[in-house]
């Protein structure tokens, strides 16, 4: 049982990195039309972020959790600024086409320079240890990852769905013209909705760092299993995204136990299931 | 259609007498694999608007399904072919049916998910020996009589399976059939409307276009004498999307002259490392901002050609 429960954990754990990475890719996907294959990419900034500010600048993690999505957010504002603005109007394929290239450029610059093993970072000593829950023992570090992620997902909702920026920017994704007539700078908006999307990754990014370790191609198969996440769930629905994320996760924790040499692929079996049951995915109204 | 036909044996021309040149006959052997693949691509992306982000699963499975039968199997090589072709038209049924319930932006994600779903099985599957490959691959007798093993037969061999894959594309685009794949690309609702059943049009498509890459991937394993992991890669559809890209999406030549120029410029960069994704990168990023049409699109765009 005590396997089973971790297991679980670890399904938990990746679940709130889908969770955030498809949260970002379909908050990026109703404002701008474009699929953001730049987002593993960057999720791996992310995480070389916190290990710069570490390392370099002696930044602990707290503040790591503060600047990364910060600075990877204005990185990804200027990719915005400079190259992804010319897209719009064009097919959303395009879209596709440019962040993979973008990827591959990140990816393999980051790559050249740190190899492609792992570089470690420390969990900070406050998160440090365990705790004994009579049928389980649950790495502090381990847990805080699944709540702070939770209340990530669940601020980000409140965002877009209760407040009044929110009720801009679902607006500006129904009818960008009309918003743009009552006088709000829609530009504007669609760039720091880029930047919110792609700190969402950063931030996942900082929190997998002492999980995973910070690896040029951390982000590379990720992305593709969040892509998958995408299909199952539809990006319709913030909701939907957060919860397809998490229940996918632990559908692979489940997996790791019960039949290991699945694990890696059942995210892409389930995909095809739904496809033949539900081919709008399970939140999504027809594309 | 008249200077397409004037093209393709100018083409044909200078492919035949490559032997004669003294050009490496391996690089023209390996481009004209990866020619023919970006061509399948392109039948799929260039006029019925999908976007495959995993059509180097075709690639993959045929080149394991043929190293596998020439050399576990015995098979003589025009079988082999045969074994590792069907192979890859059985998964592109599959998976045709699968992806075509989608479309444009989620049918490319689902055939990248598709491609890593398989990627993952041959990884752990027993007869693909992992991270090793098929390694060591008889090329044997074509017929009993080529011998495939004398580069020269060997390379007409392969320009005879490419120009084949080519004129099945060519002739595929100008039938009536083709007529109804570019009007789905165009509006989709209103083919429907018409009363084709544009599901049917576009997995027959994606099934001809799946077989032609598997063509490919069977021809390459004469050329390369493996079939490893990176044939399966994301990397590996990145790049086929490449190919056709800087040719040009929809025309009929310019995939030929993109796999040229990709494989070309890796032969090249060969020991630049990690720069040449970045550089492929980089074309990416400069295709899609300032060159949509490619180079063969632009060209026939200037001299209003159809190419």
């Amino acid at each position: 049982m005590q396997a089973l429960y971790a297991q679980l954990l670890v399904g938990l754990i990746n679940g709130s990195f889908y969770a955030l990475l498809s949260l970002g890719l379909a908050v990026i996907f109703g404002m701008l039309n474009i699929i953001n294959f730049a987002h593993g990419a960057l999720y791996m900034m992310g995480a070389f972020c916190a290990y710069f500010l570490l390392n370099l600048l002696g930044i602990n993690y707290w503040w790591a959790l503060l600047i990364a999505p910060i600075a990877v957010g204005i990185f990804g504002m200027i990719l915005e600024r400079t190259l992804l603005q010319w897209l719009a109007g064009l097919d959303h394929l395009y879209g596709l086409l440019l962040t993979f290239g973008l990827a591959l450029i990140i990816q393999g610059v980051f790559q050249n320079y740190f190899g492609s093993s792992g570089l470690p970072y420390s969990i900070p000593d406050v998160l440090k240890g365990g705790m004994n829950l009579g049928f389980m023992y649950l790495p502090v570090y381990r847990g805080w990852v699944v709540v702070f992620s939770l209340i990530v997902c669940l601020a980000t909702w409140f965002l877009i769905e209760r407040t009044r920026l929110g009720a801009y920017l679902r607006a500006a994704t129904e009818n960008p013209t009309l918003v743009r007539a009552f006088g709000i700078n829609v530009p504007r908006m669609i760039t720091l909705t880029y930047g919110l999307g792609v700190g969402l990754a950063a931030l996942a990014g900082v929190l997998s760092a002492p999980i995973n370790q910070v690896r040029p191609l951390m982000g590379e198969n990720v992305i593709i299993v969040v892509f998958a996440v995408v299909v199952i769930g539809g990006m319709g629905s913030i909701m939907g995204s957060i919860i397809t994320g998490f229940a996918l996760g632990v559908i692979e924790g489940l997996t790791k136990y019960f039949y290991p040499e699945a694990s890696n692929t059942v995210v892409f079996v389930l995909m095809v299931l739904v496809l033949l049951v539900k081919p709008t995915g399970l939140t999504g109204r027809a594309a | 259609m008249r200077n397409e036909m004037v093209v393709f044996g100018i083409m044909a021309a200078l492919l035949a007498i490559v032997p004669w040149t003294g050009i490496y006959p391996f690089f023209v052997m390996q481009a004209l694999c990866f020619a023919l693949l970006a061509c399948a691509f392109n039948l799929l992306i260039g006029y019925g608007g999908l976007l495959s982000f995993g059509h180097a699963m075709f690639l993959g499975t045929a080149g394991y399904c043929s190293a596998h039968a020439l050399k576990v199997w015995g098979l003589p090589p025009e079988l082999g072919i045969i074994v590792g072709t069907a192979a890859a038209a059985v998964l592109a049924a599959v998976t045709g049916y699968v992806s075509i319930r989608r479309q444009g932006i989620y049918f490319a994600m689902i055939t990248l998910a598709l491609s890593q779903l398989l990627y993952f099985i041959y990884l752990q599957a027993p007869f693909t020996h992992g991270e090793d490959g098929i390694q060591g691959i008889p090329q044997g007798y074509l017929f009993g009589v080529l011998n495939l093993a004398n580069a020269t037969i060997l390379y007409y061999v392969i320009l005879a399976g490419f120009l084949f894959g080519f004129l099945v594309i060519f002739r595929t685009i100008n039938s009536p059939f083709g007529e109804v794949l570019k009007s789905i690309r165009e509006n989709e609702q209103r083919a429907i409307s018409l009363g084709y059943k544009t599901d049917q049009y576009k997995l027959l498509a994606f099934i001809l276009s799946g077989t032609l890459a598997g063509l490919a991937g069977a021809l390459k394993v004469f050329v390369a004498q493996n079939a490893s992991l990176t044939d399966v890669e994301v990397a590996m559809s990145g790049q086929i999307v490449l190919m056709t890209l800087v040719g040009g999406l929809g025309t009929v030549f310019g995939p030929v002259v993109g796999a040229f120029i990709i494989i070309a410029m890796q032969q090249y960069l060969a020991s630049a490392g990690q720069w040449v994704n970045v550089i492929q990168g980089v074309i990416f990023v400069a295709c899609v901002l300032t060159f949509r049409r490619g180079i063969v699109g632009e060209f026939a765009h200037y001299f209003r050609l159809s190419l």
